[in-house]
């Protein structure tokens, strides 16, 4: 029984090349494969036998039934011969008093008498004669015949399960392995990967298009295998059985095929518009129900309601074309399967007549027929299959090569302990296109446990100074040098144990307090995971919930924004490194967090060579160093003094703030 | 379910009573068609029959057949006509309904899940009409002419026949009630899948600066262990039933043809021919009795799906619109006036009140501002003005007119709201600026390029490449926040309104921008009232009327020297932002 689902499918661009790769893909699974396949090839070939010995069967019935008239004959005769005195026949005692019997039945009887009446009359035989005359049924072929069928069938159904179990778990083996792949994939990627791509895009691979694969795929094969074999099979058969009968079933089943192939096409195209018009009803309807208040308060619900009736109007004509046309598929393919019947039917009695074949041969193409439009169908349809798994496959695969993040050439390490925090900027250039270089020759020398702050209108690329010096984008030119050390001597993952970050967009994932703030240090009880609450002052907050530390973290309206930079601040304390990475809080949080947030970032700072993101000028005014960042440059570089001594960029903006 | 049908129109029930009629119809030539075929096969076996008979009997079945065909592709017609009308239909009431939403009923369902109500919700119900109308009617049709054909006929025969419908619906049962709970699961380990990978995603800088790959690839493979075994257990349930639809079918077959045997055997001449009829008419009518057996437990397996999604579609148009539009359009007294009188809210079913007993007047071309910490109910009273919520208590004036009294049209014609995150629409900049209706002709070129200069934004617009014809992409992802939020301000300042409402708007723009912008719209406006929530005192400080509201109450009401000598809230959270030396400066 096939589950409903969304029966709609993407063009692959290279079919061949995606299952090919899917499939050298699968090596683990490949014996798994190899023994469903053989399962499947033998479940046909035993359905492609079953109808011969069912009729076999139907055959030892039928002969059971049949009556020989001809020894009707015979009896008269001997009758007559012995002249009505007791005789024995093939063994039977016929006494004269049956025989008198049968004769006065028999008088009555001629070959005009209607079936029934006749077979009446035979009944009330005397048993000695009746027994004589009656077809035997061949028990012990019907037994041994019935038998045989009953393993066939046994067998056809045993193997089919286990067939579908085994892949079952190649198919969801399978899928899980992609799925880890993407995974793993996602943590190697360069970040540059994220900052041009949607977040969506990605998901919907691991999701969707690996289920697409999963459930498909495993199904796919085997049925291909299955009823290629069906067919080839039946074809096989019936030239070898007739040519002229195969060459009537195959032309009479064809007409029907190209037919359904047409509107298999015909409904592609609108099951491909359907997808789009549904894609375009669902923006729209995202964009009206998110931007309620200003549909409402702009009188904009009769031009929504306009726009929401035209998509949905043309929806709607796709959607009906689409159901209509992948709804008559089933019936055409049935009426061809009953017309194949009938043509063979009426060109078999045809040459029957003609002398040219036996009924035998007729009764085995009225299965064969069936045999052979039925896996047809079934090979379309897994035809079209493919496509879609290949389409999924192609964006997975696509995503599995994107380039990842270099490997690294790390020949030196700092200890985090004994770290210095001196850090150098040597004429770094950078760009995040290669052709236009938005940071182009930057120096500056930075003492352990100073502070540099970052500032700039919103937009103007206070983020790539974190992309640099976390290596999460690699320089074009120039150098960082981390306590004298180049970073490209230093691996990643050596950098960041080197700083601690703590952004503005408050990341935490769908867990508990505990969770999130224990995050990659499990060896963190619950006792030190307090003591960085008390440290944040986020402690009496977290006790007055009603879960404490177990309270989820999503969806929880009970913690704000600011209380959530609380806990990042928290989490990012666990680590005790040299350099921090500071993003402001956020202007949407209310002054009394931010209060404790700017007390909790105070604290952090102490004693480590920090970057500030500033968005607030006033509490960065005694910092080391100010970077004036605007449209991803640096524009401007110094103390508060000298650059409000300069009278630039940094103290127009400084004094925007005062503005009347 | 049947509550959402109530939604059929005339013409809806006339195509189910077609349907219905087709279906019938067709069971009735789909049942023929086996007799034929057992004739045709007779007439083949038997020596004497002619070509004439065969060709008889086999035009007649193809006549049979043909006849079904048509009758299904009109079944075909009309039940995807049925099927498309109710999703259109239904989805048009839904989106018809919740535009007259208030924000309350907004919040109460959540937008997202709106979203899936009017899209993949009524989808489901689509493909249940789709695919299962026609398998709902025809399949009892089908199991009681297929019955009523054989019952009556042989006891034991039906007996064999009537075992092999009971093992196939036990085993369908069974199979769903052990896959249904679980296509369930399956839904929310997809969504957290889903959330996990998209975590990672978002906190991506944060992954690696924690060095946390190990502990985030350790999260997923959780998931993926749970949404595998979970459908791994789906599957092999399903791996059971070809094989079990199979052996029932063929065994049944073959069981029909055994106690045939034994019943031909022990009976005389005339019973014998009639019992081999038999068997052979139950052969085939009992794969029909299981196929449609099967066809009813299809139905089981999409109709939970299908009334969930019901249920969840009943949910919101049951649901009452809060807001209900009063009639008064005209002329009013006053222009450009809002008065709260002792306003109070809360929320439909909650205890607290947001806002208490709020009042106050702002009169045309003054500014009014609002400040407090999150949760202090500022948002919330500046959404009364344009009936984003109403009131619970006390009342509100606009233009000396209570805001319940005017046609939501006519008020909304007077105000230029805009929201906290900017909203904007797939289109070029101009039509986004000149977005909605204000009641009088629509914007031209020209004093679009006007809101947009006063808006700030016309650097960045002109530096776009179509100008002003820009495309804006869906949800405005191809500019930035600050920019949407000054196209979202220009759009306000085109509508060329009384009374502007900013509700902290400014946040998401620098303090030059922010400024420039103030200074800009005053001059451009002088005659308008504003109306301004904030977060920055830098944005506020100049206001003739600031209110500060802590935890629903107004604790102050003054300008910014007054309140900074006589409110402590305020003062406490000017401090929080400037310095001392920088307050005096100011």
């Amino acid at each position: 029984m096939p589950r409903p689902r969304m029966n709609y499918q993407e063009k692959s661009k290279d079919f061949k090349g995606s299952m090919l790769r899917l499939f050298k893909n699968l090596d683990r699974w490949r014996v798994s494969l190899v023994i469903g396949i053989v399962l499947a090839l033998l479940a046909a070939v035993l359905a492609t036998i079953a109808p011969n010995k069912l009729a076999d069967v139907t055959d030892v019935i039928s002969d059971g039934i049949k009556l020989d008239v001809s020894k009707l004959q015979d009896i008269t005769e001997e009758i007559y011969k012995h002249n009505f005195q007791d005789f024995t026949y093939k063994g039977v005692l016929i006494t004269a008093d049956d025989q008198k019997k049968y004769v006065s039945i028999i008088k009555d009887m001629d070959s005009s008498m209607v079936t029934e009446n006749l077979l009446a009359k035979l009944d009330s035989f005397p048993n000695s004669i009746k027994s004589l005359i009656e077809p035997k049924m061949n028990q012990k072929e019907l037994k041994k015949r019935t038998i045989l069928l009953g393993i066939i069938y046994l067998l056809n159904s045993l193997f089919g399960y286990f067939e579908g179990l085994i892949m079952a778990y190649v198919g969801i083996g399978y899928s899980k392995k992609l799925r880890k792949d993407i995974s793993l994939k996602i943590n190697r990627l360069p970040l540059r990967y994220f900052d041009s791509h949607e977040t969506g895009d990605i998901l919907s691979r691991v999701t969707n298009d690996v289920d697409t694969i999963g459930i498909n795929l495993s199904n796919t094969i085997t049925s291909f295998v299955a009823n290629v074999t069906l067919f080839v099979g039946s074809v096989v058969m019936m030239f070898v059985t007739n040519w002229m009968m195969a060459i009537t079933a195959i032309l009479a089943s064809i007409v029907g095929f190209f037919l359904s192939f047409l509107l298999l096409k015909r409904s592609q195209k609108y099951f491909v518009q359907r997808q789009k018009e549904l894609g375009d009803l669902n923006g729209h309807i995202e964009e009206i129900y998110s931007g309620h208040n200003v549909v409402k308060t702009y009188n904009g619900e009769e031009e929504a309601l306009k726009e929401f009736d035209m998509i949905n109007d043309r929806l709607y004509q796709c959607n009906r074309k689409s159901q209509f046309l992948s709804g008559i598929m089933q019936p055409i393919m049935h009426f061809i399967g009953n017309f194949g019947y009938v043509s063979v039917c009426v060109v078999g009695a045809l040459l029957v007549m003609n002398n040219r074949i036996s009924f035998g041969v007729i009764v085995a193409f009225m299965i064969y027929v069936r045999l052979f439009t039925n896996p047809l169908s079934r090979i379309a349809q897994s035809m079209t299959t493919m496509q879609s798994i290949a389409a999924s496959a192609e964006r997975v695969f696509e995503f599995m090569d994107e380039e990842e993040m270099p490997k690294e050439k790390a020949t030196k390490i700092i200890d985090r302990k004994t770290a210095l925090g001196n850090i150098e900027f040597k004429h770094v250039q950078f760009g995040y296109d290669e052709n236009k270089m938005i940071i182009k020759d930057f120096c500056a020398s930075v003492k352990a446990g100073e502070k540099i702050a970052i500032v700039g209108p919103t937009g103007a690329g206070k983020t790539t100074m974190v992309n640099l010096l976390m290596k999460f984008y690699d320089i074009q030119a120039g150098d960082i040098l981390i306590d004298g050390i180049s970073i490209k001597d230093l691996s990643r993952e050596n950098i960041h144990k080197l700083f601690v970050m703590v952004l503005q967009d408050t990341w935490l994932f769908d867990g508990t307090i505990r969770e999130n703030l224990r995050f990659n240090h499990k060896k963190l009880n619950d006792d030190e995971i307090w003591e960085l609450c008390k440290a944040v002052g986020i402690d009496h907050f977290i006790k007055t919930l009603p879960g404490g530390l177990d309270s989820s973290v999503s969806d929880n309206e009970a913690i704000s924004l600011g209380q959530k930079q609380l806990l990042t601040i928290a989490r990012g304390m666990v680590e005790d490194a040299p350099f921090l990475i500071l993003d402001e809080a956020t202007s949407n949080v209310d002054t009394r967090t931010e209060e404790l947030v700017q007390k909790a970032m105070d604290k952090l700072t102490k004693g480590k060579t920090s970057f500030i993101i500033a968005h607030r000028l006033s509490t960065i005014k005694n910092a080391d160093l100010i970077l004036v960042m605007n449209e991803g440059n640096i524009v401007e570089q110094g103390t508060h003094e000298d650059l409000i001594k300069k009278k630039g960029f940094y103290e127009k903006l400084y004094n925007s703030q005062f503005q009347k | 379910m049947i509550k959402l049908f109530h939604n059929f129109e005339k013409k809806d029930y006339l195509f189910f009573l077609i349907v219905i009629f087709l279906v019938v119809f067709s069971v009735f030539l789909d049942l023929r068609t086996p007799e034929y075929m057992s004739e045709i096969t007779k007439l083949v076996q038997t020596e004497d029959s002619t070509m004439k008979e065969i060709l008889n009997a086999g035009s007649h079945m193809l006549v049979c057949a043909i006849g079904s065909l048509i009758c299904t592709i009109c079944v075909g017609f009309f039940t995807s006509l049925l099927a498309a009308r109710f999703s259109r239909n239904t989805r048009r009431k839904i989106f018809y309904k919740v535009e007259n939403f208030g924000l309350a009923e907004m919040k109460k369902f959540s937008t997202s899940s709106l979203i899936t109500r009017t899209t993949n919700d009524v989808t489901q119900i689509e493909m249940l009409l789709a695919m299962g109308l026609q398998m709902l009617i025809k399949s009892p049709v089908m199991a009681v002419w297929a019955l009523l054909k054989i019952v009556g006929k042989s006891g034991e025969l039906s007996v064999v026949t009537g075992i092999g419908v009971v093992i196939i619906v036990v085993t369908n049962l069974i199979i769903i009630r052990i896959v249904s709970p679980r296509f369930a699961k399956i839904q929310t380990l997809t969504d957290k899948v889903n959330g996990v990978t998209r975590e990672n995603i978002t906190g991506i800088r944060v992954v690696h600066a924690f060095n946390a790959e190990k502990f985030e690839e350790k999260r997923f493979e959780n998931v993926n262990d749970d949404i595998s075994s979970t459908h791994l257990t789906v599957t092999k349930t399903f791996a059971v039933m070809d094989p079990i639809m199979n052996f029932v079918m063929h065994f049944q077959h073959l069981g029909i043809y055994i106690v045939g045997a034994y019943l031909i055997v022990h009976s005389g001449m005339l019973d014998k021919i009639n019992t081999f009829s038999n068997m052979v008419v139950f052969s085939s009518y009992g794969i029909q009795v299981i196929m449609s057996f099967l066809m009813l437990t299809m139905i089981f397996m999409i109709w939970p799906r299908a009334k969930v999604s019901a249920e969840r579609i009943n949910a919101v148009l049951d649901e009452e619109a809060s807001i209900i539009s009063g009639l008064f359009e005209g002329d009013t007294k006053e222009k450009g006036t809002v008065e709260f009188k002792n306003v109070s809210f809360k929320y439909p079913d909650a205890d607290e009140y947001l806002l208490k007993n709020i009042s106050f007047k702002v009169n045309q071309g003054e500014t009014i501002a609002f400040i407090g910490s999150t949760g202090s109910g500022k948002s919330t009273l500046i959404n009364l003005v344009p009936r984003l919520y109403d009131v619970t208590d006390g009342e509100v004036f606009v233009d000396g007119v209570n805001v319940k009294e005017y046609s939501l049209k006519e008020l909304n014609n007077r105000i230029g709201y805009i929201p906290q995150t900017a909203v904007m629409f797939t289109g070029s900049v101009f039509d986004n600026v000149t977005y909605g209706d204000n009641g009088r002709e629509n914007p031209t070129l020209e004093k679009v390029k006007e809101a947009i200069k006063v808006a700030q934004a016309k650097s960045f617009v002109e530096k776009m490449d179509k100008g002003y014809d820009s495309h804006i992409a869906r949800g405005g992802t191809n500019v930035s926040g600050g920019q949407k939020q000054r196209l979202s301000i220009a759009r306000a300042i085109a509508r060329d309104p009384e009374i502007y409402i900013f509700d902290d708007s400014f946040s998401a723009l620098d303090y030059q921008t922010d400024a420039k912008l103030r200074s800009e719209l005053k001059k451009h406006t002088k005659n308008a009232t504003n109306m301004i929530v904030a977060q920055r005192i830098g944005t506020i400080m100049n206001a003739d009327k600031i209110v500060v509201l802590d935890k629903g109450e107004c604790v102050g009401m003054g300008t910014h020297q007054e309140l900074l000598e006589n409110c402590d809230v305020y003062k406490e959270i000017a401090l929080s932002q400037l310095s001392e030396e920088e307050l005096e400066n100011a």
